[in-house]
C-alpha cells in the first residue's frame, strides 16, 4: 500500500523540483504517402498526420490531469521528407510546399513541433537529398512549426564532406533568411551524426525508415529532481553519489514509462521507446550545469567537468535502463546553452567556452545544441565545427549532433533571446583562424576501422 | 477500477476532512483508506478512494474537488495511484 510520505515525494518532485514528461512524440511513416503528383502527395501526408494525430493532444492533457503530471509538449516526428517527397518534388520550391503542409498538419493538430524535414546523407547524397537540403533555409523560414534534420555521418559509412560544407552554407543562410528573429530558424536545424531513428527530442526527432507505421516515444526530464537529490547527500564519496543518481534516474523514468504505455494504450498506437534523458529548460531549478555544480564544481567549465557529466550520463542511464522495458533515443543529459539557465551563466562568466563545450560533448547525450556565435561566422568556421563534432561521433560510435545560432548583426558580448522553451544565450567567442582549405576538399572521411577501438 | 489518491495539503482549519468526505459521498465515491499527519505544521492527508461508482465523469471531479479546496483554502489534488506505484514500486 502507497504511504503518504511517498505521495509527499512524488508531488513535491513534481511542483518543487519541475519533473516533467518533456515530450510525447508520435512518430508518424509517410512512406505511403509516395506520390508523382505534388498536390497528391501534400494531400495525402496531410490527411494521413491529421488522422493519426487527431486525439494526441487531448489525450496527452488526460494524462496529465488524472495522473498530475505535466506533459510538456506533444510533438510529431515524420519520415525524413526527402524519402517520401523525392518522385513529386522538382524544385526546392516543391519542397517548400511539403514544409508548408507539414506546418498546418502540425498547427491543426495543436502540436508545436512536428520533425523530419530531413535527409539521411551520411555516405552520399542524391539529387532529392541535396534539393531537400537547399530548400531548408527557405522551409525554415516560411513555417513555424517545422524543425529540419540533416544526418551527415555515421560510424559505419564515415563523413560526407560534400554535406559538411553544404550545411555550413545552409546554417548561414537560414540564418540570414530568419535575421528578423534572431536567426531562429537555426534553432529548428540539427546537424547529425549517428542520428538515432526513435529520438522523441525536437529539433532533430524524425520516424527512421525501421520503425513502424506508427509509435509513441517518451521523453522524460528530471535535472531539478536529481539536484535536489544530490542536496542531501552533500559531502558524501562518488559510490553514494552515483547510487543516488541511479535511484532517482529510475523514479524520474517509471514516470516516463507509465505515461508512455497510457498514451500508447488510449491511442492505440504501439509503445515504442523512452528516452531516458535530462533535458533542462531555462526555468531556474531545472539545469543540468546546476548538477554539476551541485557534484562540486565552482562552476560548469571548471576542471573536473567532463567527469562529472560523464558520471552523470551514466548513472542515469544505469538507473533508467531498469525502469523502462525499451529505452532508446538519445538517453543521457543534454548540455544546450540557451535551454539552461546554469549553462549561460558559465557562459557569462567565462568558465566555459565552445571548446571546453566540444570535450563536453564526447560523454553527453548528444552534442553542441543551441550555441550562440557571431553572425559574421564563416560558413567553412561553421562546416568545421560540424566536422569535428561529427568525428567525435563517429570515432566513438555516440550520437553527436550540432545546433549552432550564427546571429546576424550580433557579435560576443551580445544576448539573443529565442523565447519560451528555448530561451537566451549569450553570443559565444568562435576560434578566428580559418579551416577553408580543409572544409573545400570535399569527399568522404571514410569510416573508423573498429578492431583498434581506443 | 484503478483507485486513485486524493491529496489534501494546506493550512489546518475546522471541518476539511468532513466537506471533502461529504463532497466524495454526495457523488457516491467510496473512501478505502485514510492517512493524515501534521508536516511542518501544515495539515496533510492522502485518501484512496474508488472511483469506479462515482456519479460524475473523472475530470469533473478533479476540478470540482480542486475548487473545493479553493474554497477552504487547502490545495486538493486526484491523481491516479499508478504514478506512485510505479516511482516507488520495484
Amino acid at each position: 500500500m502507497i504511504n503518504i510520505f511517498e505521495v509527499n515525494e512524488t508531488n513535491k518532485m513534481i511542483e518543487q523540483e519541475k519533473l516533467d514528461v518533456r515530450t510525447i512524440t508520435l512518430g508518424i511513416s509517410l512512406l505511403d504517402c509516395v506520390d508523382s503528383d505534388l498536390d497528391a502527395l501534400n494531400r495525402k501526408i496531410y490527411d494521413k498526420i491529421t488522422r493519426i494525430a487527431k486525439n494526441l493532444v487531448p489525450v496527452g492533457r488526460e494524462i496529465e490531469l488524472e495522473y498530475g503530471i505535466p506533459i510538456v509538449n506533444k510533438r510529431i516526428s515524420v519520415t525524413p521528407i526527402a524519402l517520401v517527397a523525392g518522385q513529386a518534388c522538382k524544385s526546392t520550391e516543391d519542397f517548400v510546399s511539403v514544409a508548408k503542409t507539414l506546418d498546418k498538419a502540425a498547427a491543426d493538430t495543436g502540436v508545436n513541433f512536428l520533425g523530419g524535414y530531413s535527409a539521411i546523407v551520411s555516405k552520399g547524397m542524391t539529387p532529392t537529398d541535396e534539393k531537400l537540403i537547399r530548400s531548408i533555409p527557405a522551409a525554415l523560414s516560411s513555417t513555424e512549426r517545422v524543425c529540419s534534420s540533416v544526418n551527415i555521418g555515421s560510424t559505419k559509412t564515415g563523413i560526407n564532406m560534400d554535406a559538411v560544407k553544404l550545411m555550413g552554407e545552409i546554417v548561414r543562410e537560414t540564418a540570414e533568411a530568419t535575421k528578423g528573429d534572431n536567426s531562429l530558424g537555426c534553432a529548428k536545424l540539427v546537424v547529425f551524426c549517428n542520428a538515432p531513428d526513435d529520438n522523441p527530442f525536437m529539433a532533430g526527432a524524425f520516424h527512421g525508415v525501421s520503425e513502424a507505421d506508427a509509435v509513441i516515444n517518451v521523453g522524460v526530464s528530471g535535472p531539478g529532481v536529481v539536484k535536489h537529490a544530490l542536496e542531501g547527500i552533500r559531502g558524501e564519496n562518488f559510490e553514494v553519489l552515483c547510487e543516488t543518481v541511479k535511484k532517482t534516474a529510475f523514479k524520474v523514468t517509471r514516470v516516463g514509462q507509465l505515461v508512455a504505455q497510457e498514451a500508447s494504450a488510449r491511442l492505440g498506437v504501439p509503445f515504442g521507446i523512452v528516452d531516458l534523458s535530462l533535458a533542462p529548460t531555462p526555468a531556474v531549478g531545472d539545469s543540468v550545469a546546476e548538477i554539476l555544480e551541485e557534484m562540486g564544481l565552482e562552476s560548469v567549465g571548471a576542471p573536473g567537468t567532463t567527469a562529472a557529466l560523464a558520471l552523470l550520463n551514466d548513472q542515469v542511464k544505469k538507473g533508467g535502463v531498469m525502469a523502462s522495458s525499451f529505452v532508446g533515443g538519445l538517453s543521457g543529459a543534454f548540455i544546450p546553452i540557451s535551454e539552461d539557465q546554469g549553462m549561460i551563466d558559465a557562459v557569462n562568466r567565462g568558465a566555459l567556452t565552445i571548446e571546453k563545450l566540444e570535450a563536453m560533448t564526447c560523454v553527453c547525450s548528444v552534442g553542441l545544441d543551441m550555441i550562440a556565435i557571431p553572425g559574421d561566422t564563416p560558413a567553412t568556421t561553421i562546416s568545421g565545427i560540424i566536422a569535428d563534432e561529427a568525428a567525435i561521433g563517429m570515432i566513438n560510435q555516440k550520437t553527436t549532433a550540432v545546433r549552432l545560432v550564427p546571429v546576424i548583426g550580433k557579435d560576443v558580448g551580445d544576448t539573443v533571446e529565442f523565447g519560451g522553451l528555448l530561451g537566451h544565450a549569450p553570443v559565444q567567442k568562435v576560434n578566428k583562424f580559418g579551416c577553408e582549405d580543409f572544409i573545400n576538399r570535399g569527399g568522404r572521411i571514410p569510416a573508423p576501422i573498429h578492431s583498434f577501438r581506443n | 477500477m484503478k483507485k486513485t489518491i486524493i491529496t489534501v495539503v494546506g493550512k489546518d482549519t475546522v471541518g476539511i476532512i468532513a466537506k471533502v468526505c461529504t463532497y466524495l459521498a454526495e457523488n457516491n465515491v467510496n473512501v478505502e483508506d485514510i492517512s493524515q499527519t501534521i508536516v511542518q505544521g501544515y495539515f496533510n492527508m492522502m485518501m484512496i478512494v474508488d472511483t469506479g461508482g462515482s456519479s460524475k465523469p473523472y475530470q469533473e471531479m478533479v476540478a470540482e474537488l480542486e475548487n473545493l479546496g479553493d474554497e477552504i483554502g487547502v490545495k486538493i489534488r486526484c491523481q491516479h495511484e499508478d504514478i506512485f506505484t510505479k516511482m516507488h514500486r520495484i
